[in-house]
């Protein structure tokens, strides 16, 4: 749908961190930015958006989704995923390189750019491979692929064994002031593993990713991030011991950043004991002390950024079983209402906290123009129901996966409306006519 | 009356205290059928187990099958090797393929921790665990306890001592869940690599050296250990494994006279337990075989009465009402 020349979101409750703004306000957009903000705005031969009894924030980024194209199209396509992120409220998502090709080359870059713009629902961001198809020996072309759109580069879903490579690797991105995002995992630690090593893997007979998989590797690349000036975002942080280790790097100044998972902050090793490998992702649901970590990481900031690490994957190969099924779980469509339901409802996260971890911080990692609805800004807009209850069913998901950890909760808080750029794209939970068809 | 209710045999981390006498109180009553000149009861005429045997097995396979045979059930049987996995068929999908042919019981092996969980979700049969990867093997626990039992007249109380690859033994686990539930005291000894420490917050002791767990042991169950634990890097050597934690005869004269050797078999002979020991007068390794078969009796017979949403009415365990 094309966007209205003027739109009055009106008698909404305004949340943006950017500009400090917690209150009652209204929003006008014009030819797709935000014109003006503030309490009883009037506008000529406006459309407007009733929004009484809703929160109105930036658009959500997430940091981590993969989109598996190109190659793996048959778990999720950009438009499948791109109507899932609508459905979550986020209207950027960042798409991980660990596709098939690998995303280390301009031309792929520019492939998964051109894929976007046609579908043409929200803003994706592609990374770049930090090293040549993932395999850790060579670095990408990294100056080359940022020319090409890239947003930052990681070798997601793969460690960066070597130390003196992630050490280049933070060396050379500095001319890019992009970070390096790092999926911590010291493989000859997690081994065969495929659940939290601790009472539940050893309750079920399995091999577990012992904490340490994550926290050695953490603390070799703050000491590098340290030592070379380089920019660090650590992935989906999954350890109480990681929290640590950021927490007192970020205090000597290194910089570093980083990203938890509404999964790891609403679940722990627990939910495995039916061997459900609905419950399986890596880094693995760690114990309830990790889980609450997390959450005071979150609260007080040492966490920068709530990214999903959305993951789907098709009913074939979750339902080879626990062991045999590939790691990864869907998170766009839930992320926000399970947050709510879980931490704010419950009043262990302040609202503003988690749309900050949702816009203005994730906006500032990647140096991002988006995240803030001040004046000028593009109008990218979310629109929540925090009242709205529903069940997880697995029938719904507008993903190709559906493999949700969260199947049959019931949450509480909806996505209600979404405007990318001024464009209405979901209106009170319905896609408007012709988006993502 | 008793009665047993579960549709399925899983483990036993998930059976009561009372689950667990009525399955061993069944393997007693069906022991003196296999002491019969002709060794069969009807009590599963007409009904079908299915074997699928998905990781190579003999002993297991073999009591399963004769315990069926003694019961007059029909068998049907499905080896690794010619099952269908080999063609991406998933377990899951194979089970109900096995389910569509009518089968009452699915007796299932398989090298993956939680295959058998997964299968029982999926279908309406009985499932019975024959051993899956290093999570449990109920039937193995409950020869265990019934050969306690009838060795030493009781469980409550006794000192159990297990000794080896406690990380991925499956009997292990079976054993310690079925001891702790019946009052036993166990203790985990073995190589520190291979003794998962949080065993101790599940009441379990852990000891990494045998010459101070073995004099305080009424009951010793060795594990076999399996040969790829070598290069996998949890010990250095077969030959120190052997020094440290095999039994042999000078380290049973620090035991009680009256300390039992079991072993849930096949024994690794001069690894876990030197010949002597094996073979010598405390050694129930034999007789833990021979028990196998009542106890997958009971196992069978109990579980294939809950089908169809049927609870089996259980007389008390003798072998003349289970003719009836």
């Amino acid at each position: 749908m094309k966007a209205p020349a003027r739109l009055l979101i009106k008698g909404g409750h305004l949340i943006d961190p950017a500009q400090n703004l917690d209150e009652p306000a209204d929003l006008l957009i014009e030819n797709g930015r935000v014109a003006r903000v503030g309490r009883n705005l009037k506008a000529e031969q406006a459309e407007i958006l009733d929004a009484k009894g809703k929160v109105i924030t930036p658009g959500f980024i997430d940091l981590h989704v993969h989109l598996r194209t190109p190659g793996q199209e048959h778990k999720e396509t950009i438009l499948s995923g791109s109507r899932a992120a609508v459905r979550g409220g986020f209207t950027t998502v960042c798409a991980m390189a660990n596709t098939d090709p690998v995303v280390d080359s301009a031309t792929l870059v520019e492939y998964v750019k051109s894929e976007s713009a046609k579908v043409g629902l929200i803003h994706i961001l592609p990374y770049g491979a930090v090293t040549v198809g993932l395999k850790g020996e060579t670095l990408t072309e990294m100056g080359e692929l940022q020319q090409a759109g890239a947003a930052g580069f990681s070798d997601d879903g793969m460690p960066i064994a070597s130390a003196g490579m992630m050490r280049r690797a933070l060396e050379y991105s500095r001319m890019t002031r992009l970070p390096v995002i790092d999926h911590c995992e010291e493989k000859s630690l997690s081994a065969h593993g495929v659940v939290h090593e601790g009472l539940t893997a050893t309750r079920l007979g399995l091999a577990g990713i012992p904490t340490e998989a994550e926290t050695v590797m953490i603390a070799r690349d703050l000491l590098l991030a340290e030592a070379t000036g380089g920019r660090l975002h650590i992935a989906h942080l999954s350890t109480a011991a990681g929290v640590e280790l950021i927490r007192a790097a970020k205090k000597r100044g290194v910089s570093v950043t980083t990203e938890v998972t509404p999964h790891h902050l609403s679940l722990s090793e627990e939910a495995l004991s039916t061997y459900d490998a609905r419950f399986k992702m890596n880094p693995p649901l760690r114990s309830q002390k990790d889980l609450e970590a997390l959450r005071e990481g979150l609260k007080d900031g040492t966490i920068d950024a709530v990214a999903t690490d959305h993951a789907p994957h098709s009913l074939a190969e979750k339902e080879a079983g626990l062991v045999r099924a590939p790691f990864g779980v869907v998170g766009l469509e839930t992320a926000v209402a399970v947050l709510l339901t879980e931490l704010v409802h419950r009043g262990s996260l302040k609202l503003f906290t988690l749309v900050e971890a949702l816009t203005r911080r994730p906006a500032k990692i990647l140096g991002l123009d988006r995240g803030t609805l001040a004046v000028g800004a593009a109008a990218d807009v979310t629109l929540l129901d925090l009242g709205a209850e529903w069940v997880v069913e697995a029938g719904s998901f507008l993903s190709k996966g559906n493999n949700t950890p969260f199947l049959g909760w019931r949450l509480k808080g909806r996505v209600s409306d979404v405007m990318v750029g001024g464009r209405p794209v979901l209106r009170d939970g319905q896609f408007m006519n012709g988006e993502g068809a | 009356m008793k009665k047993w209710t579960r549709k399925d045999l899983l483990g036993l981390e998930d059976l009561t205290r009372e689950e667990l006498l009525l399955l061993i109180d069944q393997a007693a009553a069906f022991k003196e059928i296999s002491l019969r000149p002709i060794k069969k009861v009807p009590a599963l005429r007409g009904r079908t187990v299915a074997l699928c045997f998905l990781e190579p097995s003999t002993r297991t396979r073999a009591s399963f099958e004769l315990a069926a045979k003694r019961l007059s059930a029909d068998i049907l049987s499905f080896q690794g090797s010619s099952s269908s996995l080999v063609k991406g068929e998933t377990v899951l999908d194979t089970a109900r393929n096995i389910e569509a042919m009518r089968v009452d019981v699915l007796v299932i092996r398989d090298n993956t921790s939680g295959v058998p969980a997964m299968v029982a979700r999926g279908v309406g049969c009985s499932v019975v665990n024959a051993g899956d990867g290093s999570h449990e093997h109920p039937t193995q626990g409950l020869v265990d306890l019934f050969t306690i039992r009838e060795k030493k007249g009781r469980i409550e109380g006794l000192n159990v001592l297990i000794v080896g690859d406690i990380l991925h033994s499956r009997v292990a686990r079976s054993d310690f869940w079925g001891l702790v539930k019946l009052g036993a005291r166990v203790t985990l000894c073995g190589p520190p690599t291979l003794v998962p420490p949080v065993m101790e917050t599940l009441g379990a002791k852990v000891s990494y050296r045998l010459e101070e767990a073995l004099p305080e042991a009424d009951v010793v169950i060795a594990l076999r250990l399996q040969l790829e634990r070598q290069q996998e890097r949890y010990i250095p050597s077969f030959r120190e494994y052997t020094k440290l934690y095999g039994i042999d005869l000078e380290k049973l004269k620090t035991a009680k006279p009256d300390l039992i050797v079991m072993h849930p078999g096949p024994v690794n002979r001069g690894v876990e337990l030197s010949p002597e020991v094996a073979d010598g007068p405390q050694s129930v390794i034999l007789e833990q075989v021979t028990n196998g078969i009542a106890v997958r009796m009971a196992a069978l017979y109990l579980v294939s009465g809950t089908h169809h949403g049927q609870t089996a009415e259980v007389p008390e365990p003798s072998p003349e009402g289970v003719e009836t």
